[in-house]
């Protein structure tokens, strides 16, 4: 039953990425990956959030916490996809650009998923405690 | 367009879940503090999308088995947030080698998936 669910959620998260590299392909001209950086910045802020202030409801609903952690955000954002296409920076020479999308990467995903887990966590816990 | 969709949420629907049954199979049997699965499917993933591209199937199976299934399979997300859980626990360490291993290794393996992809 769990797998049905990270299965069906899964199948959103893939399509909301799909989507997003679609809408950004119309405004986006540049070398740089920024459909995937956005989607992977996006997806580790919620995780971390999720993860941090919606642990509660794992026991409750534990195939709905599943589908939208593990199958949801878990497909929305993507590493395979980040590993080919700087490859393909680096086999393109653009290493300036290749350098800055790792960076980003690297950096970025630790701080939204900080936020997520952390500050938001926090904030909200100071907020509900008056 | 529909058909398009299709293939994403197909490929999306059972990397999702291998992604999980391979993840759920390393908790029961395992207990270490690092974040095996998640590094395991990342690599894998980085591999086999790399050799998808380096073949340069037709854009119907890359949707499929690339922005699909491997999409899916892989993750940025999770492997983020076990960075911050293994730093919050003090385990920098593991947290050091993780991600180390994670950018080296999978970056060189989707470069030798397109490369054998090509040959």
């Amino acid at each position: 039953m769990v797998y049905v669910s990270v299965g069906l959620f899964g199948v959103i998260g893939a399509l909301l990425r799909y989507f997003l590299g679609l809408s950004i392909h119309h405004i986006w001209h540049q070398s740089f990956p920024l459909a995937t950086l956005l989607a992977n910045l996006i997806g580790c802020f919620l995780l971390g959030w999720i993860t941090a202030y919606l642990s509660h409801l794992n026991k409750l609903y534990p195939y709905l916490m599943a589908g939208i952690g593990s199958g949801l955000i878990g497909s929305f954002t993507t590493f395979s996809t980040f590993s080919v296409e700087t490859v393909k920076l680096i086999q393109a020479s653009n290493w300036g650009t290749a350098i800055l999308y790792v960076l980003i990467s690297f950096w970025g995903g630790l701080w939204a998923a900080w936020m997520g887990y952390v500050f938001l966590a926090k904030k909200q816990e100071r907020g509900s405690n008056g | 367009m529909i058909l398009n969709v299709a293939l994403v949420a197909i490929g999306g629907f059972f990397g999702a879940i291998s992604r999980f049954g391979i993840s759920y199979w390393y908790k029961k049997h395992f207990s270490t503090s690092f974040p095996f699965a998640t590094l395991f499917v990342n690599l894998l993933g980085a591999f086999l999308l790399g050799f998808i591209i380096g073949k340069g199937i037709d854009q119907h199976w890359q949707l499929l088995l690339g922005t699909g299934f491997m999409g899916a399979f892989t993750t940025f997300s999770t492997f983020k947030l076990e960075n911050i859980q293994l730093f919050v626990h003090g385990k920098r360490k593991i947290l050091g080698l993780y991600l180390g291993v994670s950018y080296t290794f999978g970056i060189l393996l989707a470069f030798l998936g397109m490369r054998l992809g090509g040959l």
